[in-house]
């Protein structure tokens, strides 16, 4: 694996699915009445968090706990030239405390390629603008294989704002890279205008799709949109790309509902279909931190194994 | 001083003697005797006439940090500019006599090439209300060049007041074509590479556009038009087509925009971030073929100062531009000429004869021939020297160029017979 995680396409195949399989390994301990491994014991982990995300830092921290290693928590909302210091400098003051991953979550594209460029450890990319999560569609294929087993050919519809998802980005390459089928689904204002050359097919007809998708990922609809003309009106798009129990209906039987939340009930996502058996949303924020702390145990770890001293194959 | 240049090759032809003398070029011929003139080794050398910049953002007033009138001309002349046009956004603006008579003053007292101050078309450059070209067409400065860069007059009425209005005095207008609201928040090209990066796209209709918006305004009302930095292939067949109506419409591009692509955004490093932004391979070759058949009259370095700090940060935050003085020569040898798409002959026209008849500037722009004005670029086509940003002569640093290899250097400069660059080192 790569020193970093900063793009979903640093992943192989085979980092992909030693990620996951550790996850695997890994879900057993949150089973167990002490939940704490060694693993990382006497490594600092920073969490420089540049925009409010509670559910994702609080991911990432109980992931790097559960794992033993000192965590750090840096709030620094706002743009960083408009207020306080620049990333160089808190870089700088982070490389000076010694951090031996940083985990950043920030509003501009490409931050954490910035970062990596100015501290010595692994950097771990939380979410940058409109660019990648790629944590977060690891822990979206693993709730997938858990529920489907292997993804190669497995058909997964993303459905949303394309243009402005740093998950589907991300889900595009890591579930291309597994072997899977991506389609994604939006009205044309919200894909990029070069969304031809992704490794997935693209379809504005949310119906037509349905009945041959395993997997339906109902992504957010930015309240930043609905005034700038991606769409008249938040009702038009509910009815046209909206999940809903008519369009639930119209999936197999297997198939699954997925959503990385926050969720806008009512808008992209009928409640009904949100608490329906076939929802993962809340498995997903389990399997997060189960995620995350396969991922820190990997690029931290170096070759310590993950639980104790006996970690077997083909678990 | 008289100088006595030996053995240069005008304009890439067979090695001569140029004979400097009183401001001007007093004899050309082979076998020159020396007399009391200094005497230049010039074997190898291609002697260009000195290189005019319709295009250059000095930064003074206001942000010395960057770069001064001082700075940026010492930049200009080693780069072998005879004369740079100052770019009218500054703070304060130069939208008055007041200021483009200061930096024109700056200019003269730095001495290392003139200065041509270009006036803001709109006061504080805001678009609302005409500045008052008249007047800095008749202050010291002469202006003849408007405009807003950095912004574009993108009201359609009182881009056509300009147009016509400077007409009286044969001014031209420069117009930084960009609709703003195609480009809200935009960070790069819009395409693939914006698509997969997650960076708001600088769509090329928003260029193309205002372009073909003010070659019918220009045609209409019978002015002069002139496209800064044109940065794509729609672009260029927008101007071919005013061209081949016989309207009074012309064009710069960026060394930049002849040699790098939107890719380069890849490594997010905001050091290739600028407006308009890099555009695909297409695009560069469209530019360079535009550049070679004359529809595109010039190369302008768009040369653009900014501090260390504005630019070590994250994409979107980051100030656009970068610097090109210094290796716009070697960029457009890289470009032009070592592609065989134009002789030396060719560059020296796009370089320094055509953007001195755009500025309207009587002495500069003259090719080399007994009689004319000596301002004179001797450069050595063969070397290759790695770009080290650290060896700016501009204050700044922030060069797209840094790290790569690129063809020659300039080894003199002589403005009005007086050397300004000697043995590759501002005098």
């Amino acid at each position: 694996m790569k020193q970093h995680l900063i793009s979903a396409a640093d992943l192989t195949k085979d980092d992909a699915l030693l990620i996951l399989d550790t996850a695997e390994e890994l879900a057993s301990v949150a089973d167990r009445p002490i939940k704490k491994l060694p693993t990382l014991r006497g490594r600092t982990v920073v969490n420089l968090f540049f925009e409010d995300s509670t559910r994702t830092r609080i991911s990432f921290e109980a992931a790097a706990k559960r794992l033993s290693a000192d965590v750090i928590n840096f709030s620094a909302k706002g743009s960083s030239v408009s207020k306080g210091e620049s990333l160089k400098d808190t870089a700088l003051t982070l490389e000076a405390m010694g951090a031996d991953g940083v985990v950043i979550r920030h509003g501009a594209s490409g931050a954490p390629h910035r970062l990596a460029t100015w501290v010595r450890g692994s950097v771990v990319n939380a979410g940058d603008g409109t660019h990648e999560h790629p944590t977060q569609a690891l822990l979206d294929a693993y709730t997938m294989r858990r529920r489907l087993g292997d993804l190669d050919g497995r058909r997964i519809t993303i459905v949303g704002d394309i243009l402005h998802s740093r998950v589907a980005r991300s889900n595009v390459l890591l579930l291309n890279t597994l072997g899977a089928e991506v389609t994604l689904v939006a009205p044309p204002t919200l894909f990029p205008v070069a969304v031809g050359t992704w490794p997935c097919e693209i379809a504005y007809d949310f119906d037509a799709v349905l009945p041959k998708s395993d997997v339906v990922m109902m992504l957010r609809v930015q309240q930043e949109r609905m005034n700038a003309a991606y769409f008249p009106t938040v009702r038009e798009y509910s009815r046209r790309y909206g999940l809903d129990a008519r369009r639930m209906a119209a999936l197999p039987e297997h198939a699954l509902v997925m959503h990385p939340g926050p969720m806008n009930r009512g808008v992209e996502i009928a409640a009904e279909v949100a608490d329906s058996t076939r929802s993962t949303i809340v498995e997903q924020v389990a399997n997060g931190v189960t995620v995350r702390m396969a991922v820190l145990y990997l690029l931290l770890g170096g070759s310590e194994p993950a639980i104790g001293n006996t970690r077997t194959e083909g678990e | 001083m008289t100088y006595l240049i030996k053995g240069a090759r005008i304009l890439g032809g067979e090695a001569r003697d140029i004979r400097v003398e009183d401001g001007v070029i007093a004899e050309i011929g082979t076998g020159l005797d020396p007399e009391n003139a200094e005497t230049i080794d010039a074997d190898g050398l291609i002697a260009l006439p000195g290189l005019v910049d319709l295009h250059t953002h000095l930064r003074e007033p206001g942000r010395e940090d960057a770069e001064t009138v001082e700075s940026g001309t010492r930049a200009a002349a080693a780069g072998g500019f005879t004369a740079v046009h100052a770019m009218a956004n500054t703070e304060p603006v130069a939208d008055t006599a007041g200021v483009v008579e200061q930096v024109w003053r700056l200019g003269r007292e730095a001495g290392h090439c003139d200065v041509h101050p270009v006036g803001a078309v709109t006061r504080g450059i805001e678009g609302r209300q005409l500045a008052e070209l008249g007047a800095m067409a008749d202050s010291a400065a002469h202006v003849r060049v408007f405009s807003d860069d950095g912004h574009c007059v993108d009201d359609a009425v009182l881009m056509r007041r300009a147009l016509e209005y400077v007409k009286a005095f044969d001014g031209v207008v420069a117009q930084h074509a960009q609709e703003p609201r195609l480009t809200e928040h935009a960070q790069m090209n819009e395409g693939e590479v914006s698509g997969r990066l997650g960076l708001a796209g600088w769509p090329a209709v928003a260029e193309e556009a205002i372009i073909s918006r003010d070659c019918l305004l220009a045609a209409h009302v019978g002015s002069r038009l002139h496209v800064c930095h044109v940065s794509t292939a729609g672009s260029v067949e927008i101007i071919r087509w005013a061209k081949s109506k016989g309207w009074q419409v012309t064009a710069e591009v960026t060394p930049h925009h002849l040699l790098l692509t939107d890719e380069l955004a890849e490594t997010y490093d905001p050091i290739y971030k600028v407006n308009p932004p890099l555009r695909t391979k297409a695009d560069v070759e469209a530019l360079r073929e535009a550049l070679a058949d004359g529809t595109i009259d010039c190369v302008a370095t768009d040369h653009a100062p900014h501090p260390v700090e504005a630019k070590e940060t994250e994409w979107a935050p980051a100030a656009m531009g970068m610097i090109g003085l210094e290796t716009a020569l070697s960029v457009a040898q890289a470009a032009m000429v070592d592609t065989g798409l134009l002789d030396w002959a060719g560059l020296a026209d796009r370089m320094s004869v055509r953007p001195a008849r755009i500025g309207r500037l009587a002495g500069q722009g003259h090719l080399p021939v007994p009689g004319a004005p000596a301002n004179l670029t001797l450069y050595d086509p063969d070397v290759r020297r790695v770009v080290d940003p650290a060896a700016s002569v501009s204050k700044s640093r922030n060069t797209p160029f840094a790290g790569l290899e690129l063809p020659g250097r300039v080894h003199a400069t002589f403005l009005r017979g007086r050397p300004t660059v000697l043995e590759g080192k501002v005098v």
